[in-house]
């Protein structure tokens, strides 16, 4: 099929950028999104032209590092799913779509569709984490007891890959669902319980501090996140976070 | 507290405590203007129960007028910083893909309520307090009966003022569509059992509403 590309074009953090128009031809519907933009880049090289940056690596919906905003929506149309894994065939001959990078003030760009998204690992830096001994006697955790549901919340939880498509479809820019996730991997497993309340009065507050906006509920990450990362995780990082709050 | 406020959550914590404290607040009104309709005398008699009972006027008055301003200026405040979160406007957005127009909207819904509760302070309240503390007339009498039930049939008679209640009322439904759901989800319930409330917040998000609307219609065609 041939398409229309409208694509955010940025040489630098500092420049600004604009809205070009490329033409795309005999695309195969099989190809992955990602194998499109590659059609074009080398189009793009052949003519001597400057190749659109963008961030990929896995393409297979692992790493989350692939983030476009495609016709309006992150990672595009399809459901469930990153950028490298959607396809061709969502798409008609003849189309125009419009690639854009993902947009909030906590995520700056720095190059046509690459966004910086240190802020999430700032976030994690403050409180995402575990302290375990591991010295040599560290306690098997199959030792633990933990219930299969508890042990199916966390693990649902844990599966957000932090790609920042919650934060790209929210109207306010929140961050709250990547930080429900990770608060809550932890907050549902007796492992996360000794340090729960700082961890989730750290993340809140690096998160508030990355300039991240305020929850309006609107559950538009729920829908776009390509890991099905429920709000109940928001609902929960609200609870640890009041709680941790009225403990002081 | 103005320590909880400094944090996204409790900001939104304290926004869905106001929101709550409101939606009691607009149950009560409603049921109370809904005997204007079944029984004017008893009507009557709760207005001026309400009007001149002292825990009424100087204790919970007070706390409503307090709860109804930081509700929206708390949701400017959030509206601005928002904005400011969201830093470039994409070229091409889809947000009626993933989210309803009322949750994308709360500040234009609450926008509207606003302007129709200046409109109802200067019809309503002002007049009240005017009556009671300036003119100094406790009794809630004229000509013999009490004032209430006539001074509100008076009001409904200008159809503009009927058409903007109506307005007014829409809006509130659309603030409630979303909003009703949304409070739980802020102080942190989303359980088995918030799945339920479901039902029963966009009944009283369209019940309320609808039953302030009838009882202007009320008014104005039964003058
Ligand atoms: C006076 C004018 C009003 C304005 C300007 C206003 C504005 C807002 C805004 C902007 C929000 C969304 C806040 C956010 O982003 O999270 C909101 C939420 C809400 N409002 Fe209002 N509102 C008004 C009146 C009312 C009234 C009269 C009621 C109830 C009868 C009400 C009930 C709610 C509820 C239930 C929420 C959801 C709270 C939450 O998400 O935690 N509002 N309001
Ligand atoms: S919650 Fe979902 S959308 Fe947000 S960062 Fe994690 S995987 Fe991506
Ligand atoms: S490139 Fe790794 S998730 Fe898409």
């Amino acid at each position: 099929m041939n398409l229309t590309l409208k694509i955010w074009r940025q040489k630098d953090s500092k420049a600004k950028g604009q809205m070009v128009d490329y033409k795309v031809t005999e695309i195969s519907e099989h190809m992955s999104f990602l194998e499109m933009m590659d059609v074009l880049n080398e189009q793009l090289v052949n003519s001597g032209e400057e190749p659109v940056a963008f961030d990929h690596d896995c393409r297979e919906g692992i790493c989350g590092m692939c983030s476009m905003y495609i016709n309006g929506e992150a990672h595009g149309p399809d459901r469930g799913i990153t950028t490298c894994q959607l396809h061709m065939r969502m798409f008609n001959d003849g189309d125009t779509i419009t690639i854009e990078p993902f947009r909030a003030a906590a995520f700056p760009v720095i190059k046509d569709l690459v966004v910086d998204r240190m802020a999430f690992e700032r976030i994690q830096q403050a409180g995402g984490y575990i302290s375990v001994n591991t010295s040599g006697n560290t306690q098997d955790a199959n030792n633990i007891p933990i219930s299969k549901h508890a042990a199916d919340e966390a693990m649902d939880a844990a599966t957000c890959i932090g790609c920042g498509a919650c934060v790209a479809s929210c109207k306010n820019s929140s961050a709250m669902l990547f930080v429900g996730a990770k608060v809550s991997q932890y907050a549902l497993l007796p492992q996360g319980q000794v340090e729960a309340a700082d961890r989730v009065q750290n993340m809140v507050a690096q998160m508030d501090l990355e300039g991240f906006g305020n929850c309006t509920n609107t559950g538009a990450c729920e829908v776009e996140c390509p890991k099905g990362i429920s709000l109940e995780n928001i609902a929960r990082m609200n609870r640890e976070y009041l709680s941790a709050s009225l403990k002081g | 507290m103005s320590g909880i406020l400094n944090s996204s959550i409790g900001r939104k914590f304290a926004m869905a405590l106001s929101a709550f404290f409101l939606m009691i607040f607009v149950l009560q009104h409603f049921v109370i203007n809904l005997f204007s309709v079944l029984s004017p005398d008893t009507f009557n008699e709760i207005s001026h129960f309400m009007g001149t009972f002292w825990v009424i006027q100087y204790v919970i008055q007070p706390i409503l007028i307090i709860g109804v301003i930081f509700h929206f200026v708390m949701g400017f405040v959030l509206e601005i910083k928002n904005n400011k979160a969201n830093g470039v406007k994409y070229a091409k957005n889809n947000g009626a893909a993933n989210s309803t127009w009322m949750s994308r909207n709360m500040i234009w819904s609450g926008g509207f309520i606003l302007v129709f509760l200046v409109i109802h302070f200067i019809d309503f309240w002002i007049p009240e307090i005017n009556t009671k503390y300036i003119v100094g007339d406790m009794s809630g009498m004229h000509n013999g009966e009490f004032r209430y039930f006539h001074e509100l049939q008076e009001k409904f008679v200008p159809i503009w003022r009927v058409a903007l209640y109506c307005v007014g009322f829409v809006f509130l439904a659309l603030h409630l569509l979303h909003g009703f759901d949304s409070a739980f989800q802020s102080v942190g319930a989303n359980n088995k059992y918030t799945k339920g409330l479901k039902g029963f917040g966009k009944a009283y998000a369209i019940i309320i509403p609808l039953g302030f609307i009838f009882i202007a219609l009320f008014h104005h065609f039964n003058h």
